[in-house]
């Protein structure tokens, strides 16, 4: 077991204000396992996902991580929804800041970073600064930064959600193929049901607000290696997604009543 | 390629065109001189005035007080500004300090630092130095402020060390807002310090202004009003200069 939660919670604000964002959520994830997290916006997945990696403390429960620690490799990186890279820093010097936090030198962090230029296509624009690249580029270049450090666990937050189709595609196909060669644990969110079900080995599915598990799914129908395009032609697939979707459908309505209030 | 090079020809022939017909309505006795000299007496001045050691004496005396204020200014104003950006008890004790002293017209403590500092260079360097620290101190402040919790959250994510943090993150992050100030700090300098020149002194560029006017040698007043004025282009031009060497990323 590589994260175990239990009973988590998070509660924002207080009197009037209070918002329950997650409610006793647990969840036990296996090492070098693929969950992809699904769920109405505003369900608390990035509160959990932000507990997971250290950045908020949990109001209730415990989350506990099993650190296998080959030295110096970090516990988890993330990749965040709204990129976060530094516009001070030029594309290379991004994908090597966990590097470089790590201490590594100049030449050593570049000749490692690479690699990871080029897995997002954009060795052209290593010294490039943030804003001269699109936003799907961008998002690249975040994902680039995750996996340079050499996570035992990532952690993503929509990665790809502002990519357009193609570039999706061939993303989730990079992250598999990385992924089944380092067998990482990862920690998925997504809005996108296909994409759940391509990348993932269990989808978890949340209520709305304040979160909670619905149910939890494992994709049993389609073994690794697997080639994200190849299985939309896959009648199964399509079943898949509708079963999900329908688990969904009510949440994301209530949802949207939330909203409205 | 060509417009580009009429563009330029054309930004330096107009203002040619305008010292030549202004030269041409002095001539004609359109202009009178005892106000407006003609652009030919004013270069003949400033020449003298060149020759004569005094325009060196004045223009070294106003850079001095200039650069020797704003550096005393400049640097506490970062430093106070980032510790009062990084730490918020340091910032909800000193903001009230600045808010309050911040709208006083500098020049308006001009008498009381000669006071403190006495009739020669050292009242004119602090009243330059007051100017620009606390445009500073409270530019550096809002860049550091400013800075979105998502570079934190990134930093803390990576395990960054906090000098690290401070290198790396805080101070690029906020140097663009830094700069912001620096420049509005330029232009207040000039301006404060030909004001106490004005009133105060024997040297400088703006004591060589006050004493044409007293005396009134037109001419001379109008080469002050140049050097000075050229003084403000240069400086503003080297900060521009240095900002493009640490600012790399705003280039465009």
């Amino acid at each position: 077991m590589k994260i175990r939660m239990d009973g988590l919670s998070k509660v924002f604000g207080e009197g009037d204000s209070r918002t329950v964002a997650l409610q006793g959520f647990a969840l036990a994830v296996d090492d070098g396992e693929f969950v992809c997290i699904v769920g109405p916006s505003g369900c608390g997945k990035t509160t959990m996902l932000r507990m997971v990696a250290g950045l908020e403390a949990p109001s209730g429960g415990d989350i506990r991580i099993d650190a296998a620690a080959a030295g110096g490799r970090p516990m988890n990186s993330m990749v965040f929804q709204d990129q976060g890279l530094f516009p001070w820093m030029t594309v290379i010097d991004n994908v090597a800041f966990g590097l470089e936090m790590r201490g590594l030198g100049r030449r050593e962090r570049r000749r490692r970073a690479e690699p990871f230029l080029e897995m997002i296509g954009l060795t052209r624009f290593r010294d490039h600064y943030p804003q001269q690249l699109s936003g799907g580029m961008r998002q690249r270049v975040s994902i680039a930064r995750a996996f340079a450090t050499d996570p035992e666990i990532l952690l993503m937050d929509e990665p790809f959600a502002a990519l357009d189709a193609q570039n999706k595609l061939i993303m989730q196909e990079e992250l598999l193929r990385i992924w089944e060669g380092t067998q990482k644990t990862v920690l998925f969110i997504t809005h996108a049901i296909d994409e759940a079900i391509a990348l993932g080995d269990r989808i978890v599915v949340m209520t709305a607000q304040p979160g909670r598990i619905k149910e939890i799914v494992p994709v049993l129908d389609f073994p690794r290696p697997r080639k994200p395009v190849e299985l939309r032609g896959d009648p199964r697939f399509g079943a898949l997604q509708l079963e999900i979707w329908r688990m969904l459908e009510d949440e994301v309505r209530a949802a949207r009543l939330q909203a409205k209030v | 390629m060509r417009g580009a090079n009429q563009e330029r020809a054309l930004a330096i022939l107009s203002p040619l065109a305008v010292l030549v017909v202004w030269q041409l309505c002095s001539t004609m006795g359109w202009i009178d001189q005892r106000y407006v000299p003609s652009p030919v007496s004013i270069a003949q001045a400033g020449w003298d005035l060149a020759l004569s050691g005094r325009l060196a004496l004045d223009i070294g005396a106003t850079l001095r007080r200039l650069v020797v204020g704003y550096v005393l200014g400049a640097v506490p104003g970062v430093a106070l500004g980032m510790v009062m950006g990084l730490n918020r008890w340091v910032r909800a004790a000193i903001d009230p300090l600045i808010a309050a002293i911040y709208p006083i017209p500098k020049i308006a403590l001009l008498p009381l630092l000669m006071l403190a500092f006495g009739l020669g260079d050292g009242s004119k360097v602090a009243v330059v130095a007051m100017s620009v620290l606390f445009l500073t101190v409270i530019n550096t402040t809002s860049g550091v402020v400013q800075l979105d919790q998502i570079y934190f959250d990134v930093a803390r994510n990576y395990g960054t060390p906090w000098y690290k943090l401070f290198l790396r993150v805080i101070l690029p992050g906020a140097l663009p807002t830094i700069f912001a100030g620096l420049r509005i700090s330029l232009g207040v300098s000039l301006v404060v310090l030909v004001s106490a020149e004005f009133v105060a002194s024997d040297a400088g560029i703006g004591a060589l202004i006050w004493a044409s006017w007293q005396t009134l040698v037109v001419e001379n007043m109008f080469v002050g009003i140049i050097v000075i004025t050229v003084l403000g282009v240069l400086s503003t031009l080297f900060l521009h200069e240095c900002e493009r060497f640490l600012v790399p990323w705003r280039r465009n």
